[in-house]
């Protein structure tokens, strides 16, 4: 994979006082899936809007392929988006929408023809090809805007929120489908979400983007399981904080003193030294909530706390139990299975333990 | 109130009064115009028996002239002021919220003022000391320039239409005041602001993320504003294009005070024969035959883009059946 295809070279653009994009570097490499993650109003879609050549970075520099392209206009880049409301021609039927940038750049009729109709096979909307935007459901009309955005093989494919707008069946449905037409396509593609279900399931790498700056940039897994920062473990996921400082060491493992909680032990990967602030993270699917507590030959070396039910969410695949330990609030998921059972179903207020194994809490240091 | 008996009654009174309105003060005088028509005059200026005199009178030879230069000027008109509205109306509908409102009470600020004021201060506009005056004469001397380079037959068709005329351009009698030129140039002034509101208007609504999607696919910015922003107001255009219009048709104002008479229009015509010549069935015959010029050229025009729709959909039916079949699923 050639890693300078897109370069992001010290990127930063204000609007007035507000820094939207604060000194971004980052590459991209061909054919990547690459999503840029983050919170409405973090900064995101001004990268995109600066590469599809909407607005010019106040210093910094971007080349795609070897090129500076920083200065061009959007019309002379090789850059396509697929845009959060589509923004499909409405005068245009599907096809011509299909055909616009191929007529644009002046290509012949049968060439035209043979791709459009490629493209229509690709999105399976060959019998409407005919038909008006406003004709179409919310998915086909997604469908026609990533034909018009790929039928004339751009080099970056720039998607903005683009399943947003869509209900969550459907959602899901496209997610596959995306996932297919780039492997089918090999085109680079940067895809713009706040929806962290939605980049882990189709990225190659995700940059988590905060206030302008990356937080982290890492595959998906990475990110989930071993957050750089604080922001990124609360906003991927859910996740249990616990703010304290390094008392001990104990081999590859060491423990933490949180204010009003007795000591967690957690595997200290970084290698850190006592004294170090740290913020521990532990996501609630990782909690156990059982009314016995482990078996003591387990219980040695994990973390095992005798907490109070506070309250009980029903979430479907999932139950979230909101539980008190002394000075804390810790939340857990539990799946619903037969061997899962209690004997006794745990209810409000009842004196469960709460137990994960030191392995499952990640550290994020603390200046 | 879900009875339907209800919500018809509702909207019967609801429309009552304007439909009452517009039979008394616009159907019954068009009928009474029209049957005037079919009267003759007498010299006090009643109207006489019924006779078909007065469409017998109508052959005469300067109307067709008339008519003809009626509506190429208003053409013209239509076509200065489409123009003009267009990028005005783009500009409006880009603006902050805040800034729509000012500019487009700005626009209409002059209706606050007489017509006829307003009409009166272009006399003094188009003196023949005055700069406007010098611009006449150059674009006179431009137009005559060109003219000298067209073929002899583009020559001879631009005579025939009155599009352009002979030799070479006399400054001193060629005054803007007393010329088509002015006419046009009033009415483009008066009538712009009817061109520029439903543009506008349909402009507001315009989603101009589109025009970014065409530049993100590869379009200059005048060719998104062409095939993209243009289609997409078309409405507003077609009721822009009418407001104008048939207001250019009429109008005998700004030709009698502006125009001399060197720009006789019908609305002039009609003017005279009933004050002056005090022939009311006369002039109810070229209101009626305006009438008929005006909304011949329009129902036209709807027919052909009905049949053009009618077209679109067989072409559309056409279409489908071939890729049903190349798809193999002619069943």
């Amino acid at each position: 994979m050639n890693n300078d295809f897109l370069v992001f070279d010290h990127v930063t653009k204000r609007f007035g006082a507000l820094t939207a994009v604060d000194d971004v570097s980052l590459t991209v490499g061909k054919g990547e899936f690459f999503s840029l993650l983050g919170p409405s109003g973090c900064g995101k879609t001004t990268l995109l809007r600066m590469l599809g050549g909407f607005e010019r970075p106040d210093s910094g520099r971007i080349y795609l392929e070897g090129r500076d392209i920083t200065d061009l206009p959007p019309d002379r880049r090789r850059v396509h988006t697929v845009f959060q409301n589509y923004a499909l021609f409405p005068t245009m039927t599907v096809w011509d929408n299909i055909a616009f940038a191929l007529r644009l750049a002046k290509r012949p009729k049968a060439e035209i023809e043979e791709r459009v109709d490629a493209m229509l096979d690709m999105i399976q909307l060959s019998d409407q090809a005919w038909k008006y935007p406003n004709q179409l459901s919310g998915g086909q009309k997604q469908r026609v805007a990533i034909a018009r955005a790929l039928v004339d093989r751009p080099q970056v494919l720039l998607l903005d929120e683009p399943l947003a707008a869509l209900d969550l069946k459907l959602r899901q449905h496209m997610l596959i489908e995306l996932d297919a037409i780039h492997d089918q396509v090999g085109i680079t593609f940067l895809y713009v979400t706040h929806d962290q279900g939605e980049a882990m399931s189709l990225s190659d790498r995700i940059a988590v983007v905060n206030k302008g700056r990356i937080e982290q940039l890492d595959g998906p897994a990475k990110i989930y399981e071993a957050p750089a920062t604080r922001f990124v473990a609360s906003f991927i996921g859910d996740t249990n904080f616990f703010c304290g400082k390094i008392v001990s060491i104990d081999g590859d493992y060491c423990h933490i003193q949180v204010e009003g909680f007795p000591q967690i032990r957690a595997f200290n990967d970084k290698q850190l030294k006592v004294g170090q602030r740290v913020d521990l993270s532990v996501r609630p699917e990782k909690i156990r909530v059982t009314r016995t507590p482990p078996l003591p030959e387990k219980g040695a070396s994990i973390n095992v706390f005798p907490s109070t039910v506070r309250d009980i969410v029903y979430q479907g695949v999932y139950t979230k139990y909101w539980l008190q330990s002394e000075a804390l609030q810790i939340s857990a998921l539990k799946p619903h299975s037969r061997f899962l059972l209690d004997q006794e179903a745990i209810t409000w207020n009842d004196e469960v333990f709460v137990w994960w194994h030191p392995d499952d809490g990640y550290m994020v240091e603390v200046q | 109130m879900n009875n339907p008996l209800h919500t018809r009654k509702a909207e019967w009174a609801l429309t009552a009064p304007s439909f009452l309105w517009l039979a008394l003060f616009f159907a019954v005088p068009a009928v009474i115009v029209l049957m005037f028509t079919f009267h003759g005059h007498d010299a006090s200026g009643g109207v006489g028996e019924w006779s078909l005199s007065t469409w017998r009178e109508l052959v005469d030879p300067d109307y067709p002239a008339i008519v003809w230069n009626t509506l190429r000027i208003s053409f013209e008109i239509t076509v200065w002021s489409i123009v003009l509205a267009l990028p005005c109306a783009y500009a409006i509908a880009r603006m902050k919220t805040r800034w729509r409102g000012i500019v487009a009470g700005a626009i209409m600020l002059p209706f606050w003022t007489s017509f006829v004021v307003r009409v009166f201060a272009w006399k003094t506009m188009l003196h023949p000391d005055g700069w406007l005056q010098s611009c006449y004469i150059g674009w006179l001397s431009v137009r005559a320039w060109l003219f000298g380079w067209l073929p002899g037959f583009m020559q001879d068709f631009l005579l025939w239409a009155g599009l352009a005329t002979p030799g070479a351009v006399d400054p001193a009698s060629s005054t803007i005041l007393d010329s088509e030129a002015a006419v046009v140039l009033v009415s483009v002034y008066s009538f712009l602001p009817f061109a520029i509101m439903p543009i506008y208007s349909a402009a507001e609504k315009f989603d101009f993320s589109l025009l970014e999607a065409a530049r993100d696919l590869g379009a200059k910015n005048f060719y998104a504003f062409r095939r993209i922003f243009v289609p997409g107001i078309r409405q507003g255009l077609v009721s822009a294009v009418l407001m104008v219009f048939i207001p250019a048709v009429g109008s005998y104002v700004i030709p009698q005070m502006l125009g001399g008479t060197n720009c006789i229009l019908i609305g002039n015509k009609i003017f005279m024969r009933a004050i002056q010549n005090r022939n009311i069935p006369h002039a109810s015959a070229l209101a009626t035959l305006m009438a008929v010029a005006v909304l011949v050229p329009i129902g036209l025009a709807m027919w052909w883009k009905k049949r053009q729709d009618v077209r679109g959909r067989r072409r559309l039916d056409a279409q489908t059946a071939r890729l049903m079949v190349s798809a193999g699923g002619a069943r």
